[in-house]
C-alpha cells in the first residue's frame, strides 16, 4: 500500500460520496466522473494499461457526457428542495453493504488459491487483443450485436413517426 | 557530432541527472521532461498567435498587429500581461466551483497528451504499450470541462456553445480513432514509437511515410478533418460561432481564465498536429534519407508548424458549416469511408507487395469516394432554403 494508492482511494471513495450526497445533480454527475478517474487511476497503478485506459474513455468520455445530457435535456437540472435522500435509504444501504461483504468475501477467500508469491503477469496490450479476435471473439461479436440492437432502438424510439408533423 | 546534435536534450537531461544522487535523480528526471513540454509549447502558442494574426490579416489584406516590438512579435507579450491584469468577473449566478475549475481541467488534460508523442529520436516523457490509447483517452475527457465551462456560466449562449462543442466533439471522435485504426493494424502495435520507427525506413532515398499508401492517404485526410473538428477550428468553429453565440463557453470568462481556454484550444492543435504527424508524416523521420543528418527534434516539430499554417489557411479560407451539414457529413460520408478505409487496410496489408494491391486499393477508395460523393450530391435537392422558425 503505497501513499499514491492511498491519494487515488481518497479520491475514488470521495468522488462516490459526493455523488450520492450533492444536492445540485450536474455536481452529482461530476462527481461520479470523479471517481471514475480515481478508478481508472487505481487500474493504472496496478499495470493494467489496458482496462485503466478503456475505462478514461469509455466512462469519462462517454457515459459520464452522456449522463449530464441526459439530465439537461430532461428537466432534472435544478437542485432537490428537500433532502437527496429517499425514503427507502435504510434498505438501499443494507442491500449496498451486502453486496460489498459478498464482494468482500469472495476476494479475500480468493486469495488463498492463489500463491502469493508468484509474479504478476505481464499482460500487453496486444495479447489483450489477440485473445478478443481469437478465443473470446463470439462474445465480442455478440456484445458488438447487442450494443448496434441498442444503438438502432434508440434511434427507432426517437425517430419521427411518417406523416407526423415535426 | 550530427549524432550529439540528434540526442543533445537527451544528453542533457542525462547530464544533470547524473549529478544527483539515485532516486532524487531519477525524480528530477521527470520534472526536466514535464517543465520541457510545459515551457516549449506554450512558447510556441505565444509564437502561432502572432503567426495566425499576421497570416490571417494578409490573406483579408489588412495588416496584422504591428505595433509592439519588431514587426508585431512581442504582441503575445502584451496580450499575456493585459489577460494578468484584467479583471476576472465571475457571474453572480454561475457556479463558482465548477466555474473555476472548468478552464483548469481542460489545461492539464490537454498537457497530459504530450507525455506519449514521440518528439525525437528517445525524446518521449514515457513510451507507453498503449500511447494511442492513452491520447484518446485523454482527448475524450476534454470534452466533459467544456460542458462544466458551458453549464457552470449559467448563460444561455454558453450552454449552447458547450452542447454544439460536446455533440460536435463525440461526432468526429469516431472518425478520428477510427482512421486511426488503420495505422495501428498495419503497424501492429499501439505505441506510438513504434509507430514511427515503422515508418522510419527508405527506399530509393525516400521514405516509407504511412501518407504515400492509398489507405494512409486516405486516412489521412479523413484525420485531417476529424481533427480540425475536434479542435473547433474553422470551417468547423460553431461551437464558438461569433454571430450566432458570442463566443461559445467560453462567453462568461475573463482575465486569465479566457487565456487559459485559448491556450487549451492551441495546445489541442498541438497535440492534434503531433499526432497526426507521428502517424502519418513519419514523425522525427526526415523526409529523405539523404537529410538525415538534420536532428530528429527539427522535423518534427517542422511538420507540427506547417499543419499548424495549414490549419491557419484554412481558417481564413473556408466558410463556416452549418449545425446539420457538420453532423451529416461526420455520420453520412466521412464514418463510412473510415469504415471502407479499415478493409483497405487489410486488403494491403495481406496481398502482399507489388504493383496489384496500389491498384486493387486505390481503385476501391477512389470509386467509393465517388459513389458515396455522387449519391449523397443526388440526395440533397438544392434549391432555395427553408427555415423551420424564421420566415
Amino acid at each position: 500500500m503505497t501513499i499514491v494508492f492511498w491519494i487515488l482511494a481518497a479520491l475514488t471513495v470521495a468522488g462516490g460520496l459526493a455523488a450520492v450526497t450533492l444536492r445540485n445533480t450536474v455536481h452529482c454527475a461530476l462527481a461520479v466522473t470523479a471517481a471514475f478517474a480515481g478508478l481508472a487511476l487505481l487500474f493504472l497503478q496496478l499495470d493494467a494499461q489496458f482496462a485503466g485506459f478503456a475505462q478514461i474513455l469509455v466512462y469519462i468520455g462517454a457515459v459520464a457526457i452522456l449522463v449530464v445530457f441526459a439530465i439537461l435535456l430532461t428537466r432534472g437540472s435544478e437542485t432537490a428542495e428537500h433532502g437527496v435522500f429517499s425514503r427507502t435509504w435504510l434498505a438501499g444501504l443494507v442491500i449496498a453493504a451486502a453486496v460489498f461483504a459478498v464482494l468482500g468475501w469472495a476476494v479475500l477467500r480468493s486469495a488463498d488459491t492463489l500463491s502469493p508469491e508468484a509474479a504478476a503477469p505481464a499482460v500487453a496490450v496486444k495479447d489483450i487483443g489477440n485473445a478478443l479476435v481469437t478465443r473470446y471473439v463470439l462474445p465480442l461479436e455478440i456484445v458488438a450485436l447487442l450494443l448496434t440492437a441498442a444503438m438502432v432502438g434508440a434511434v427507432i424510439v426517437a425517430m419521427h413517426e411518417k406523416g407526423d408533423t415535426k | 557530432m550530427i549524432n550529439t546534435l540528434d540526442q543533445i536534450f537527451v544528453l542533457l537531461k542525462h547530464w544533470i541527472v547524473g549529478l544527483l544522487p539515485g532516486s532524487l535523480g531519477a525524480f528530477v528526471g521527470i520534472l526536466l521532461s514535464v517543465a520541457a513540454i510545459v515551457a516549449v509549447f506554450p512558447g510556441l502558442f505565444a509564437l502561432t498567435t502572432v503567426l495566425e494574426r499576421k497570416g490571417l490579416g494578409r490573406m483579408q489584406n489588412r495588416i496584422g498587429p504591428n505595433r509592439t516590438g519588431p514587426y508585431g512579435i512581442l504582441q503575445p507579450v502584451a496580450d499575456g500581461i493585459k489577460s494578468l491584469t484584467k479583471e476576472d468577473i465571475v457571474p453572480v449566478s454561475a457556479d463558482a466551483a465548477v466555474h473555476f475549475l472548468a478552464p483548469l481541467v481542460l489545461v492539464v488534460v490537454v498537457f497530459m497528451g504530450f507525455s506519449v508523442l514521440p518528439m525525437g529520436r528517445n525524446m518521449q516523457l514515457v513510451d507507453m504499450d498503449a500511447g494511442l490509447l492513452f491520447f484518446f483517452a485523454i482527448g475524450a475527457s476534454t470534452e466533459l470541462s467544456i460542458f462544466m465551462a458551458g453549464w457552470s456560466s449559467r448563460n444561455k449562449y454558453s450552454l449552447l456553445g458547450a452542447m454544439r462543442a460536446v455533440a460536435q466533439m463525440i461526432s468526429y471522435e469516431v472518425p478520428l480513432l477510427m482512421s486511426s485504426v488503420a495505422v495501428v493494424m498495419i503497424t501492429g502495435s499501439l505505441s506510438l514509437v513504434k509507430i514511427v520507427e515503422a515508418q522510419n525506413q527508405y527506399t530509393w532515398g525516400l521514405p516509407h511515410w504511412y501518407i504515400f499508401t492509398p489507405w494512409g492517404c486516405a486516412a489521412f485526410v479523413m484525420f485531417a478533418i476529424a481533427a480540425t473538428a475536434e479542435t473547433n477550428r474553422s470551417p468547423f468553429d460553431l461551437p464558438e460561432g461569433e454571430s450566432e453565440l458570442v463566443a461559445g463557453y467560453f462567453t462568461e470568462y475573463s482575465g486569465f481564465k479566457f487565456a487559459l481556454f485559448f491556450l487549451g484550444e492551441y495546445l489541442g492543435m498541438f497535440s492534434m498536429s503531433g499526432l497526426g504527424t507521428t502517424l502519418f508524416l513519419g514523425g522525427w523521420s526526415a523526409p529523405l534519407a539523404v537529410l538525415n543528418s538534420v536532428p530528429s527534434w527539427i522535423w518534427f516539430f517542422s511538420k507540427v508548424m506547417l499543419s499548424i499554417c495549414v490549419l491557419i489557411w484554412l481558417r481564413g479560407t473556408l466558410p463556416r458549416l452549418r449545425q446539420d451539414q457538420l453532423m451529416n457529413f461526420a455520420w453520412k460520408f466521412v464514418l463510412p469511408m473510415t469504415l471502407l478505409n479499415l478493409f483497405v487496410a487489410a486488403l494491403w496489408r495481406f496481398m502482399g507487395d507489388g504493383l496489384l494491391r496500389w491498384i486493387v486499393c486505390s481503385a476501391i477508395l477512389l470509386g467509393a469516394y465517388v459513389v458515396v460523393g455522387r449519391t449523397e450530391m443526388r440526395r440533397k435537392q438544392y434549391g432555395p432554403r427553408s427555415y423551420r422558425y424564421a420566415e
